[in-house]
């Protein structure tokens, strides 16, 4: 026991931690303070007027009050998109192909996740449970949905991308584009055939709807109640276990080395005595695993889902993953809490600074505008080296 | 006039410094090589001056004009051509039209030419193509026209991106171990083509060989790099009995004389 | 042995008169066939496939020509009007096939990859739909609160301008749009010309305001046609009266235009196509697929090939929005979707990327399972739901099949299957492209065959 504990690095173990405290808390300093600016800004415009004559009380006020319950929902999204993120990333940074199909994967999660606790609702375990097996069975459902996205990860790669491998880079991508289509329409398929439904719910037990009160504010006539459910806080700790679980893995591991040695070099890592294939295989078991468990995770954050949920959360997540550098393990984090702090500070605050013309509908393209001009500018990333190109 | 002149070149990667202030300088109408052990920087030497790198300090003079900030395409319609250290052709384009891709920069068709078929794309089209033909017999490449450029013999490719890179009539050609997995008579066959090129088309060349006997045997100019430096430079005779040279090659320590015939 | 025989048999039909015995003898069969039972998808798969017996046979090129502008022109319109339900399939496999050979520009000559292409789609169609509609004077309204009696802003007649006016804005939306992207590796294009379409489409979806372009998710309609003469109407009617069976209303008539239409736009994108592919400008695109360092180190200018491409692509997209726009006189964000990029790049792909009959099959293929046996299935399940019939062994009755089940909206099932199983199995496509042959005078000097 002694010796299991002093082999575990807990430098390692501690270092993800602090940089994702270090991410949150930047990210919110920076767009609050851009948010309040805006607002002072805006606050003498018509954009003032038209909200003081709406709700009595100034836009800086406003933005103000609001910000702490927006900082929380983007913190929240945010994690959801690290952890998708970093099934994108670890795939790219050992086979530097963009999985496609990950979005799908994810959904899987999220679908027998779901279908692991309405079966369980069906025999009315669900209502009458404990608050501790409340918890057991999500963590059942978590786990569930990572083994089956985990499996269906491997099983894809070894099917679709596998032989491809030595293609040229276009080649295994639409391949995985149609893999990611017909999975779709497999859930779908599969759902339609045993439950007859297009969307699944969420069920509702344990005290996961319930609120932590954090203060209470009034503004103008409204009292207004500061609070984080408790789903957000599963959320976010289950990620922030998952994402120092993955770090540890890579960097503090054997099998980690395995596959950091693989990606900087296939034939190299193979001369090492390194099985490639198997390596590749956990890569995508790995990422698969965390896709799935982001996926319950989304489930009961959202809690409906359909068999096209992955699409949009997927294409974030890999945005989040370009946006802090594709490859790099700490850089999908920053990506995935920059990404879902912006896009929940624009979806809160686009509609109200621009007198409604434009708000919360623009939410899904505004991840696509910083995809773009991320790869314009810095198509590195945020914390990408800058790789040269062999000539 | 030199043709070529680089000042004080700097390329670096990260913390590594592939190539290292090098003041070069080749005359029109040489034929020059540049030598060194692996990883001495020399392909990066040469992507600098085409253009896929940009130096991170100096400047390089072509024809009388600075290359500063061009793109690769700008410095090959400047007169530069290069082949490939490992064989970058079109592979499932014909032969004949790989060559012709190699003109692009000297067709003048414009896309109304093009989509009516006027007069002068007809024109302009045959004449490239019985070019394209002349480049091939030039250069040894026999009947072949029609077949696509993967579907060649090694030597054959080799043959053709010497072929693609002279259809730009080009002032100066960069070959990138033209010679690597060459048998001896295909070697001799090959420089023998070089300095035809150089003696009848008046294209000045500058090559990285390995090969000691291709670059003794072609060279009138020896540049050794090596750690990214330019550490000797001088005719064949001078560099075979260049001490520094000898270390770079055989490790501080050699000594000259036991070693010189292996190098030469 | 008796393969030996057959071997020899197709041999001796691939030679001399046979092949045009066959291509008639197919033609006249599918056309027989549909006459006789126009509600028989079979039929119409014979008639159609007589296509693939023209394009695979040797036969003198007069020949084949006439026999296509005899399909093209005369029996499939016919036909057609006969049963309006096969116009619709031949007019959407040419929307298609003129759809998928304007992609092919982009992602078989050039080599990228456009996860986006329907963008440009949307171009064009909203394009007509804005000034071919009353939509003009909808500006100040939000959707659904417009006052009914609004004038349209252009007569119908002008979308023939619009048609031309469409390839210059879509060139240009292209280039706006690969201007800043085009730099990029090819996988990272493909995401964020993902990326566009969505933005594209979003923006369709949210532009109702604060000034009403699009109508939002509700869409534009009546957009307007260009005028029928009765002249054209009543010259069909004597000319084809008897054959179709029916009188031929205007309504007809306009399905039939827009198939001419189609066609006539198919037309000139293969002829732009062919005149690029061998030219300066094709060459160049093909180099940059193959090998994007040595194309730049052999003087083509990559951004600018590449935009080139992009703009071409991106042109005859916008025609076909326009088209479509006319012809459906109705336009919705719903028809710009993702999907329909990606079934557009299944066409492309299972064809053969580069290869302009292999796109067209494609784009056939791709229309004809997604329309008939897609649509058939559903219909053959929902019969049988309707029966007492069950499934033996495991003892389901097909009534208690979930309504949710309709085949007919499984495309992405068949874009995916056709996506995974093209790049696995044949990457080049059912029919290759291939290189034009020229004849040179060296070869002839060698004899070498």
């Amino acid at each position: 026991m002694k010796r299991f504990l002093k082999s575990i690095n807990v430098h390692e173990l501690l270092r993800p931690l602090g940089q994702l405290i270090f991410f949150s808390l930047g990210s919110t300093v920076v767009l609050s303070a851009i948010a309040l600016v805006l607002a002072l800004i805006l606050d003498r415009t018509v954009v003032g007027q038209t909200l003081f004559e709406r709700l009595n009380v100034s836009l800086y006020t406003y933005t103000l009050v609001n910000l702490p319950q927006v900082a929380i929902d983007g913190l929240t999204i945010g994690f959801v998109y690290a952890a998708i993120a970093l099934g994108y990333t670890m795939v790219y940074g050992v086979l530097e192909f963009i999985n496609f199909a990950h979005s799908e994967i994810f959904a899987v999660g999220a679908f027998v996740g779901v279908e692991i606790l309405i079966a369980l609702d069906k025999f009315g375990i669900l209502t009458g449970a404990s608050l501790v097996m409340a918890y057991v069975y999500l963590i059942l459902a978590i786990v569930g949905g990572m083994l089956a996205a985990g499996a269906l990860a491997v099983a894809v790669e070894r099917v679709a991308y596998r032989p491809l491998r030595h293609a040229s880079r276009l080649v295994p991508l639409i391949s995985a584009i149609g893999v990611s289509f017909l999975l779709q329409d497999v859930i779908r398929l599969v759902e339609s055939l045993t439950t007859g439904q297009f969307n699944r719910i969420f069920p509702t037990f344990g005290n996961f709807d319930r609120r932590v009160i954090l203060g209470k504010m009034t503004m103008g006539a409204t009292n207004i109640t500061l609070g984080v459910s408790y789903k957000s806080i599963i959320v976010i700790v289950s990620a922030v276990l998952m994402l120092v679980a993955l770090n540890y893995l890579v960097n503090a591991t054997k099998i980690g080395k395995a596959i950091r040695a693989v990606a900087q070099d296939h034939p190299t890592a193979s001369l090492m005595g390194i099985d490639v294939n198997r390596i590749i295989s956990l890569t995508f078991l790995v990422g698969g695993m965390l896709g799935g468990a982001a996926g319950v995770l989304y489930a009961l954050k959202f809690t409906r889902i359909d068999a096209f949920v992955g699409f949009f959360p997927g294409l974030k997540a890999f945005t989040a993953a370009v946006l802090g550098g594709i490859g790099n393990m700490t850089g999908a984090l920053l990506g995935g809490i920059v990404l879902g702090m912006l896009e929940t500070f624009a979806g809160s605050y686009m509609g109200v600074f621009t007198m409604g013309a434009a708000g919360t509908e623009y939410k899904d393209i505004f991840a696509f505008s910083i995809l773009i001009l991320v790869l314009i500018f810095r198509p590195q990333g945020l914390m990408g080296a800058n790789v040269a190109q062999k000539a | 006039m030199a043709l070529l002149e680089t000042t004080n070149i700097v390329k670096r990667f990260g913390g590594l410094t592939a190539v290292n202030n090098i003041n070069f300088k080749l005359d029109p109408g040489r034929i020059v090589s540049i030598i060194g052990p692996n990883g001495a920087g020399k392909t990066t030497f040469f992507n600098t001056l085409t253009g896929i790198y940009h130096p991170d300090e100096g400047q390089i003079t072509f024809n009388g004009k600075s290359l500063h900030g061009l793109r690769p395409d700008q410095i090959a319609s400047r007169g530069i051509s290069r082949t490939f250290q490992n064989i970058r052709l079109f592979g499932s384009m014909s032969v004949i039209e790989n060559i012709m891709v190699g003109m692009h920069v000297h067709l003048k068709q414009s896309p109304l030419d093009t989509l009516f078929h006027l007069p002068f794309f007809k024109k302009e089209e045959k004449e490239s193509e019985h070019k394209a033909e002349e480049l091939m017999m030039y250069c040894g490449l026999k009947g072949v026209g029609n077949e696509l450029a993967k579907n060649l013999p090694y030597g054959g490719q080799r043959r053709l991106e010497i072929a693609r890179a002279l259809a730009a009539d080009p002032l100066m050609l960069l070959l990138d171990e033209p010679a690597a997995g060459m048998n001896p008579q295909e070697t001799e066959d090959i420089i023998r083509l070089f300095r035809r090129i150089r003696d009848e088309k008046g294209i000045t060349i500058l090559l990285i060989e390995h090969d000691m006997r291709v670059v003794m045997n072609i060279s009138e100019h020896i540049c050794v790099m090596d750690y990214g430096e330019k550490i000797a430079e001088g005719t064949p005779d001078e560099i075979r009995s260049n001490i520094r040279v000898i270390e770079a090659y055989l490790g501080r320590g050699a000594v000259a004389g036991q070693h010189e015939e292996k190098i030469a | 042995m008796v393969p030996v025989i057959l071997k020899n048999v197709i041999k001796r039909l691939e030679q001399g008169v046979y092949p045009h015995i066959i291509i008639l003898v197919h033609m006249v069969l599918g056309t027989a066939l549909v006459y006789t039972s126009p509600r028989s998808n079979l039929a119409f798969l014979v008639l159609i496939t007589s296509f693939f017996t023209l394009y695979y046979f040797k036969a003198d090129r007069r020949f084949k020509l006439i026999v296509g502008v005899v399909l093209t022109l005369f029996i499939f319109p016919v036909v057609g009007v006969r049963n309006i339900f096969y116009l619709e399939v031949i007019f959407q496999i040419s929307v298609f096939a003129a759809l998928a050979l304007g992609l092919n520009i982009v992602v078989g000559f050039a080599g990228l990859l456009d996860l986006g292409y329907v963008a440009f789609y949307a171009v064009g169609a909203y394009l007509w739909a804005f000034f071919g509609s009353q939509q003009f004077y909808v500006l100040p309204f939000a959707p659904g609160t417009q006052p009914s009696n609004l004038p349209f802003l252009l007569p119908g007649d002008a979308f023939y301008l619009f048609m031309f006016a469409a390839i210059f804005v879509a060139a240009l939306t292209g280039i706006l749009l690969g201007t800043p992207v085009l730099r990029l590796r090819g996988d990272y294009l493909a995401i964020v010309t993902l990326g566009f379409g969505e933005v594209i489409r979003v923006l369709a979806n949210n532009l109702d305001k604060p000034l009403n372009f699009t109508n939002g998710p509700q869409g534009i309609t009546p957009i307007q046609r260009p005028t029928m003469p009765q002249s054209v109407v009543d010259g069909f009617n004597t000319l084809f009266g008897g054959v179709v069976g029916h009188e031929v209303t205007p309504a007809d008539m306009y399905n039939v235009m827009f198939y001419l239409l189609a066609l006539a736009v198919i037309i000139v994108i293969i002829f732009v196509t062919r005149r690029l592919d061998d030219s300066k400008i094709g060459r160049a695109w093909t180099a940059i697929r193959e090998d994007e360092t040595a194309a730049i180190a052999m003087g083509i200018p990559l951004v600018k090939m590449k935009l080139a491409a992009f703009a071409v692509g991106a042109s005859f997209a916008g025609v076909m929005g326009v088209l479509l726009a006319g012809s459906r006189t109705f336009i919705s964000p719903e028809s710009f979707s993702f999907m329909q990029s990606i079934g557009v790049l299944s066409m492309v792909i299972l064809g053969g990327s580069g290869s302009i009959p292999g796109v067209i099959l494609g784009a056939a293929t791709v229309t004809i399972l997604n329309l008939q046996v897609l649509q058939g299935l559903s219909l053959y399940l929902s019969q049988l739901r309707q029966s007492d019939a069950v499934i033996p062994i495991i003892n389901f009755a097909w009534a208690n099949l979930s309504t949710q089940l309709d085949p007919a909206k499984y495309q992405r099932l068949l874009f995916g299957l056709i996506l995974i199983l093209m790049m696995i199995f044949r990457p080049e496509g059912l029919i290759p492209s291939q290189r034009r042959k020229r004849e040179l005078a060296s070869d002839k000097v060698e004899g070498g065959e």
